[in-house]
């Protein structure tokens, strides 16, 4: 088996910093990312997009050109089209490139995997024509696919304001923007707003967007309080209520885009068994790690939203400080030699996240997006509904691990990702625990589907 | 429920022929199976091993596995993953199987 320094997962802000940073240490990289081409999410498809007129992604999207560009270093080992499926503790790193299984070793791994979106389980999400808005932002990015009628989109946050944004430069009608934020957080987040104008440039580019959205007339329905798409076999409509108003309106759309905030992806860290932490400011887990990013797990560190939601720039600086740390782990550097960078790092990245906790504030999705009623499925894959779950809690279940075996709730093919921060919270709340005590699924690689064929020669690379 | 933005700028894409379910569908170059899927109207790739139910891509970033088909005899392919290849025979998963 091939041994290397070190392995980085993911290709977005946060790996590509890190490698540069390492590789600035003459640390060679390999990093290996699923995506055909660098730049994460944020940066998706840069190299490629069609949307070559830079108004309508806007800067901050161009912005990763530099980061994208260093990749281009030959002493970078860059493995596109390329996924982790398995991640051992002795840091064995599993990997799978077309119809190709690889076993490698890793002296150190930084794990910069990123985000997904929150789960938004609301009754009909599972039809056909219901999809997230960063799906909706992924095909306008790589491809220049758009919605193909009036688009509605619902839920809350900045990534949602922005896909609308984007939409509407791009000359992309939109039927409504379903806002459910509630009413009270504007309120809830004012005090935090003084130490958020420490990041002023993020805050200024929220209040654009929303003026932005104003001022093209768009039809944006405020603090929306109940959402249901309806249609047999695909999506048709789109019901909602607003406030306490009783009276449901209704929209025919042939797509709905859901989105409501973005967390960590924690499959890979979970299946390494990392501790993690409920993070109750932003209503996810996070693993654990330590002022160098590194998790509790020898050698391993994690960098930027796949150890909490940070933003895009903070992700580049957590980057650049576990590429340090890989650096000093492997000897290359005193941890004496980074002291004054270090400083600045940590400087910049205080300022880059003062913006959070207002965020976060101001975007937390209310209790009755996160814990849905008896009749909503919220897992997608075996279909087991909220309902389900509270009668599992009634009959003493008291950790997303029982309901597992008891409903296979959790077990198809996504492993949970879809399910398992609202199997965690709706436990939590019917047993009267906290999220903390109630815990989180247990995962076993592979993280990707992997055939028998491919395990085989993989398993020869380890062998050897 | 897609359609492609006409992008004066655009530089021009090579058109690729997949096979959904035996019916040819014409792809862009650089398109992932999904997308191309999406922009030929195919809105369900996969029904459900539970209810039947049909299922068609959802988060387009390797998560939800809402988009899994079979490609060229290979089941559980994500198809939001994969890049569309000249040829492909795509095929949809009903009642998919587990994997594992
Ligand atoms: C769909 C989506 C769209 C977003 N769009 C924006 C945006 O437009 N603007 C913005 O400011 N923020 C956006 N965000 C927020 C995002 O989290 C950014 O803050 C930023 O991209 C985070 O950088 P990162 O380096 O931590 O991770 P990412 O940019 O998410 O990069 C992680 C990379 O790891 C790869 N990866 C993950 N798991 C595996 C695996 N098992 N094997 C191989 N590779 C893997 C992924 O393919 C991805 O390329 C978006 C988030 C999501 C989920
Ligand atoms: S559409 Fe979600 S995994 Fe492919």
């Amino acid at each position: 088996m091939t041994t290397h320094d070190l392995v980085i997962l993911g290709s977005g802000p946060a790996g590509m910093a890190a490698a540069a940073t390492a590789v600035a240490h003459g640390i060679t990289a390999v990093v290996v990312d699923e995506q055909p081409a660098p730049g994460g999410q944020i940066y998706r498809s840069i190299e490629s997009t069609p949307l070559k007129e830079r108004r309508i992604l806007g800067d901050d999207y161009w912005h990763g050109k530099e980061l994208v560009d260093g990749l281009d270093d030959p002493r970078i080992d860059y493995r596109p089209g390329t996924t982790l499926w398995q991640l051992t503790r002795q840091l064995e790193v599993g990997l799978l490139q077309g119809e190709k299984a690889s076993m490698v070793r890793a002296r150190h791994v930084i794990l910069a995997h990123g985000a997904m979106e929150r789960p938004f389980p609301i009754p009909g999400w599972t039809l056909p024509g219901v999809m997230t808005a960063g799906s909706g932002q992924i095909l306008l990015k790589s491809v220049g696919l758009v919605p193909s009628a009036p688009v509605v989109l619902a839920g809350c946050g900045p990534l949602l304001l922005l896909l609308a944004v984007q939409y509407l430069r791009a000359g992309i009608p939109i039927a409504a923007l379903l806002d459910t934020t509630p009413a009270g957080q504007y309120r809830d987040a004012l005090p935090l707003l003084p130490s958020a104008l420490r990041n002023v440039r993020t805050l200024l580019k929220g209040v654009g967007l929303l003026a932005e959205l104003r001022r093209a007339g768009v039809r944006h329905v405020r603090n929306v309080t109940a959402l249901e798409a309806e249609g047999e076999n695909r999506l048709k409509r789109v019901r909602w209520q607003c406030g306490n108003d009783p009276e449901w309106h209704c929209l025919t759309t042939p797509l709905l885009l859901l989105h409501q905030g973005v967390v960590p992806n924690t499959q890979v860290t979970r299946a390494l068994d990392c501790a993690h932490d409920w993070d109750e400011r932003q209503l996810a887990w996070q693993p654990r790690t330590d002022a160098w990013l590194a998790t509790d797990v020898e050698g391993v560190a994690v960098a930027g939203d796949a150890g909490g939601i940070v933003g895009a720039r903070a992700s580049a600086m957590q980057g650049r400080l576990a590429g340090l740390g890989a650096a000093i782990a492997l000897g290359r550097v005193s941890e004496d030699e980074t002291r004054e960078e270090v400083k600045r790092l940590r400087r910049d990245l205080a300022r880059e996240a003062a913006i959070r906790p207002f965020l976060d504030v101001l975007y937390r999705p209310a209790a009755h997006w996160r814990l849905p009623e008896d009749d909503t499925l919220v897992c997608r894959c075996e279909e087991v509904t909220a309902g389900e779950i509270r009668r599992m809690a009634e009959q003493g279940c008291r950790g997303p691990n029982q309901t597992k075996s008891f409903t296979r709730c959790g077990m198809g093919p996504c492993q949970g990702r879809m399910c398992g921060l609202t199997v965690s919270e709706l436990l939590a709340d019917a047993n009267g625990q906290s999220v903390a005590e109630t815990g989180y699924y247990r995962l076993r690689p592979p993280f990707k589907p992997i055939t028998l064929g491919q395990l085989a020669t993989a398993a020869e690379d380890a062998s050897e | 429920m897609f359609k492609r933005l006409s992008l004066p700028d655009a530089p021009a894409q090579k058109t690729v022929i997949v096979y959904f379910d035996g019916r040819q569908v014409t792809a862009k170059d650089g398109d992932t199976i999904a997308a191309a899927l999406l922009s030929a109207g195919v809105e369900v790739c996969r029904t459900t091993p539970v209810s039947g139910s049909p299922r068609g891509p959802y988060c387009m970033m390797g998560v939800c596995f809402e988009c899994l088909v079979e490609v060229d005899n290979i089941p559980n392919v994500q198809g939001c993953q994969v890049l569309v290849k000249e040829g492909m025979q795509i095929r949809s998963q009903n009642g998919a199987r587990r994997l594992g």
